[in-house]
């Protein structure tokens, strides 16, 4: 096994770049995704959505779509209540402030008696082809009396407000709290200085590139269901759908993800059209397929963030923070999704001590209903709301003391000798090193030089800005027992079968996904490094239900270090196996052998057994300690983490502003990020670039809108602004990794550690930008009309001179 | 219902199709050439760009009875027989130019255009403009832009020329 605390770069093995596994069947149009799967006899599913944001359902009328061309079948709400399906159920329980639960409506697969959002499934229309089931929707006649609806949080918990759930007083979900309000309390009445700041988190559409697809099949001679889905965690789909809705046993209910087009936390969730297709192929006796258009996926797949908060930060005069009181509501949409309740509490507020030594924290988390989509986990999940909050408010406290803003930051970091650190908000960080990421990107950015460029671009008659944010996120996802006491109703372990063939080659089996992520190459490079086989002899198995044991999936930035972890657990199985076989061989003591480099040595001498020799042996177990050691050299591990992984760092945005029109240009983008051991550092580049981008995405240009009456008015690829190749510029990237403490290989994790530092980066350089016209804070997107605004608001120093 | 005849990755290919069928419907559905993706319904995001008599097209936006006798050539006509990559192909696996691979297809076949359209060279800035109709959600676009570029040189057989950088 290779020695992890003293690294030797293999070919193909940890830290070495080779080029992806996957990437000869993506470029060669071979790749298969959800809908290029076609099923024998299939059926095609459309679902007719309500158009009106609250109503109730007065009557549908499917006689004239049923006689339709083509048309198989049509359910409604009634049809799935008759037939005893239950609502898609939520993976996390939330307990608010006096002890209550969380209030939890039903979300059925189809809309029963009342429409909640644009987008609710009213019936489900399966046809000969996917126009024919359209065309027949257009003829399906149902009567909606509309209601007035909430689509904004702070209209939904205004007195009087239309209610979306009717057991939802106020349109409140919980009311939770975290934190020690006394403590907070007696700070603030020692500060010397508050600074206040009042973040809108503006609200997201993930957008995967590839639309969710899902077709339901059945064999009536085996019972058995399949679901080909689109889908980050096929086995969390399974479980979800199987026990909670279809009641259909895990024997009897398989889901495959295949490749899949990217998820970003759009596809955890387990969806409704999942079940339904699932369902109704069972039905008919015929596979039926639904893909999503772009349009409907707009409003159907979860949202992300939708935070309103306020902060304060109580300080010393030293500058060192004393005390933090935020206030936050967070929009659960009309139903919820998956993850939800997750978001703004644990997976946001634990973190509000950020890479700060701050003593006393008290956070407050309304969780509101709305007439919208539901709002879910989006890249980052939380951790951007509170990163974004923190390196803004820090920002802002820095310019009330008058102090630098790199000298706040320092002041107040959590020093390395002070880890394993315990944060007043319930974690506890294992690692971290902020003052080397910071230096680090400080120098690749040339901080120091800035002031020289800002007056170069002045003489252009440009305004330009520098903005940093030093930051910390928690994922790996999640020590069990931590995550069940939070109110997680599921384990968060991983699980990893390592197949050694005959021949030595290697069939890793993962419960993690790949949607992206680049695993088939990653993991192999795992394997391959710590059983020192060929990288080529590894195949990397993940995606479906009948071939892995079990698994959680991916998301959280879990994959490397929880799946990975468990990858490690099982080899481990598979190496302490092979010693007791190669000692039988050579004849010596189990204990006297050694595995290096792919091979068991016999301890002092040169007899050694090949990982090979000793992969055959297992399987033609001729000359074998039998009584000892079963045949077949195939492990199982289940990983459970012992803790988050709590990887950070400090990333730099420089901008230019032209006042004439309030476009912002990035000029250059820098991140220096801690996530533990690097595998594969050209993976872990594109991770960091991609992730970057979606938070200079929701800095600078992506924004859901919704109008009073629950109309989504962003809702297409022209209306809403994801970042384009011309709207970004390189990001350089650099690592200066910390190991993690708790797991076996050190990793942290890098899914989401760009789109969570990123955000404040950018606006942190957008208000320096504009230093000169007062301003202490612009919520994002900073788009070009709110900047041109703020310019042509007043009468600037600047303009003055 | 219409009849169409068309040449397909340099075989011909026929199909009985509804008027109101699209290009990449008849790839994909009828063709059974499912590289390449459908992505939106707005022709922004490109995942379904393909090229038909030497043009780029986005293939949602165009029906199939309009491409009756063209020459249309898609992800899958790239390679060689042997599986031997096209040099963009081979660069955006070199440059780590995708990730997910769904909008791959189209960022591959739009290089392919624009690379084939600036033969005097090609700057960052022509690239990333040049890119504009195709959204990719997981690269941040760095490494599809070092891919495109660098597959220049390959394409044209010659050194980019420094005036153009």
């Amino acid at each position: 096994m290779n020695d992890l605390s003293n690294p030797v770069i293999i070919k193909g093995g940890i830290g070495d770049s080779p080029k992806r596994t996957e990437d000869h069947r993506f470029l060669s149009g071979k790749g298969r995704y959800t809908d290029d799967i076609n099923r024998p006899g299939q059926a095609y599913a459309y679902f007719k959505r309500s158009d009106v944001a609250h109503g109730v359902i007065k009557s549908i009328d499917t006689a004239a779509a049923a006689a339709m061309p083509g048309v198989v079948a049509i359910y409604t709400g009634e049809d799935i209540a008759k037939a005893g399906i239950g609502g898609v159920p939520c993976g996390w329980q939330l307990h608010s402030k006096d002890g209550s639960p969380m209030v939890e409506p039903p979300h059925p697969i189809l809309a029963q008696g009342k429409v909640r959002y644009v987008g609710d499934a009213i019936a489900m229309v399966i046809a000969e082809t996917t126009e024919q089931a359209k065309d027949a929707a257009e003829a399906l006649v149902i009567d909606i009396e509309s209601l007035p609806a909430v689509s904004e949080m702070r209209a939904a918990t205004a007195p009087g407000a239309a209610l979306v759930h009717d057991a939802a007083a106020g349109n409140i979900c919980f009311d939770w709290h975290i934190g020690d309000k006394a403590a907070v309390d007696a700070a603030f009445a020692t500060a010397f200085k508050v600074a206040r700041i009042d973040v809108v988190n503006n609200r997201l559409i993930p957008n995967p590139m590839e639309p969710r697809a899902a077709i339901g099949d059945f064999d009536q001679s085996s019972g058995e269901h399949t679901l080909y889905t689109t889908s980050q965690n096929p086995h969390v789909i399974r479980l979800l759908m199987g026990a909670f809705v279809l009641q259909i046993p895990e024997h009897k209910l398989r889901v495959v993800a295949p490749d899949v087009g990217g998820g970003f936390g759009a596809k955890i969730f387990h969806y409704i059209e999942e079940a339904a297709v699932t369902w109704a192929a069972a039905q008919i006796n015929r596979p039926v397929k639904w893909t999503c258009g772009r349009g409907e996926a707009f409003i159907t797949d979860a949202h992300g963030r939708d935070h309103i908060t306020h902060a304060e930060l109580a300080l010393a005069e030293d500058g060192k923070f004393l005390g933090l009181r935020v206030n936050t509501m967070a929009n659960m949409g009309a139903y919820l999704s998956t993850f939800a309740p997750s978001v703004p509490t644990y997976l946001s507020a634990t973190l509000l001590a950020g890479v700060y030594t701050t003593p006393a924290i008290y956070g407050e988390v309304k969780a509101v209903f709305t007439n919208t989509v539901p709002v879910d986990a989006y890249r980052g999940a939380g951790r951007p709301e509170t990163t974004f909050l923190l390196e803004r408010l820090v920002d802002v406290a820095a310019k009330e003391m008058g102090m630098d803003r790199v000298a706040i930051r320092r002041r107040n970091f959590i020093p390395i000798d002070a880890y394993p650190y315990q944060t007043p908000v319930a974690l506890m960080y294992d690692s971290g090193n902020h003052e080397a990421t910071l230096a680090r990107c400080m120098e690749i950015a040339d901080w120091n030089g800035f002031e020289a460029r800002r007056a170069a671009a002045a003489k252009r008659g440009k305004l330009r800005g520098i903005g940093m944010s030093t930051y910390l996120e928690a994922c790996g996802i999640a020590p069990s027992a931590v995550a069940g006491a939070l109110g997680a109703r599921a384990g968060l372990y991983e699980v990893a079968n390592v197949r050694v063939h005959p021949t030595g080659s290697v069939t890793v089996f993962t419960g993690t996904h790949s949607h992206g992520q680049g695993h088939e190459t990653t993991f192999a490079q795992l394997v391959a490094d710590q059983l020192g086989v060929p990288f080529e002899s590894v195949e990397v198995v993940h995606g479906d239900t009948a071939k892995i044991p079990f698994g959680m999936g991916t998301y959280g930035s879990r994959s490397l270090a929880v799946g990975g972890s468990a990858m490690v657990k099982a080899m481990d199985k598979i190496i302490a196996k092979g010693k007791k076989i190669a000692a039988h061989l050579m004849e010596a003591a189990v204990d006297d052998i050694e595995f290096k480099d792919g091979k068991f040595t016999v301890a002092g001498t040169d007899k050694s057994k090949s990982f090979a020799e000793i992969a055959i042996t297992a399987y033609v177990p001729h000359n074998y300690p039998i009584e000892e050691v079963e045949p077949g050299l195939d492990e199982t591990a289940f990983y459970d983490p012992k803790n988050f992984t709590f990887p950070g760092g400090c990333h730099i945005c420089e901008v230019e502003i032209d006042p004439d029109t309030g476009v912002v240009q990035l000029i250059g983008f820098t991140a220096v990020d801690d996530i533990g051991r690097v595998i594969n550092p050209m993976i872990v580049h594109g991770q960091v670039h991609g992730g970057v981008t979606q938070g200079i995405g929701q800095a600078l240009l992506e924004h859901a809108i919704y109008d009073e009456t629950g109309q989504l008015l962003s809702g297409s690829l022209m209306d809403y602004t994801m970042p384009r190749a011309d709207n970004v510029v390189n990001i350089h990237v650099g690592t200066e990794s910390t190991l993690c403490t708790h797991n076996p290989l050190g990793a942290k994790g890098v899914g989401e550690v760009g789109a969570i530092g990123s955000p404040p980066a950018v606006i942190n350089a957008v208000v320096d930008a504009l230093r000169d016209y007062g301003v202490s804070h612009i919520d994002m997107p900073a788009t070009p009309q709110k900047i041109w605004s703020i310019i042509n608001a007043g009468a600037p120093r600047m303009a003055a001179e | 219902m219409a009849q169409i005849n068309l040449t397909v990755n340099g075989k011909a290919a026929h199909a009985e199709v509804e008027s109101r069928t699209l290009l990449v419907e008849l790839l994909r559905d009828h063709l059974h050439l499912t590289g390449t993706h459908v992505g939106c319904d707005t022709s922004q995001c490109g995942a379904c760009v393909v090229s038909v008599d030497g043009k780029s097209v986005k293939s949602c936006t165009m029906l199939a009875v309009q491409a009756e006798g063209a020459q249309v050539i898609t992800i899958e006509g790239l390679a060689a027989a042997d599986g031997t990559l096209h040099p963009m192909q081979e660069m955006f696996r070199e440059h780590h130019g995708l990730q997910c691979g769904f909008c791959t297809p189209g960022m591959v076949m739009s290089g392919i255009d624009l690379v084939e359209s600036h033969p005097d060279g090609l700057t960052e800035q022509q690239i990333r403009e040049g890119l504009e109709g195709n959204i990719c959600r997981c690269t941040g676009y760095h490494n599809i832009v070092k891919a495109i570029a660098a597959a220049w040189p390959l394409m044209h057989d010659k050194q980019m020329p420094q005036a153009a950088e």
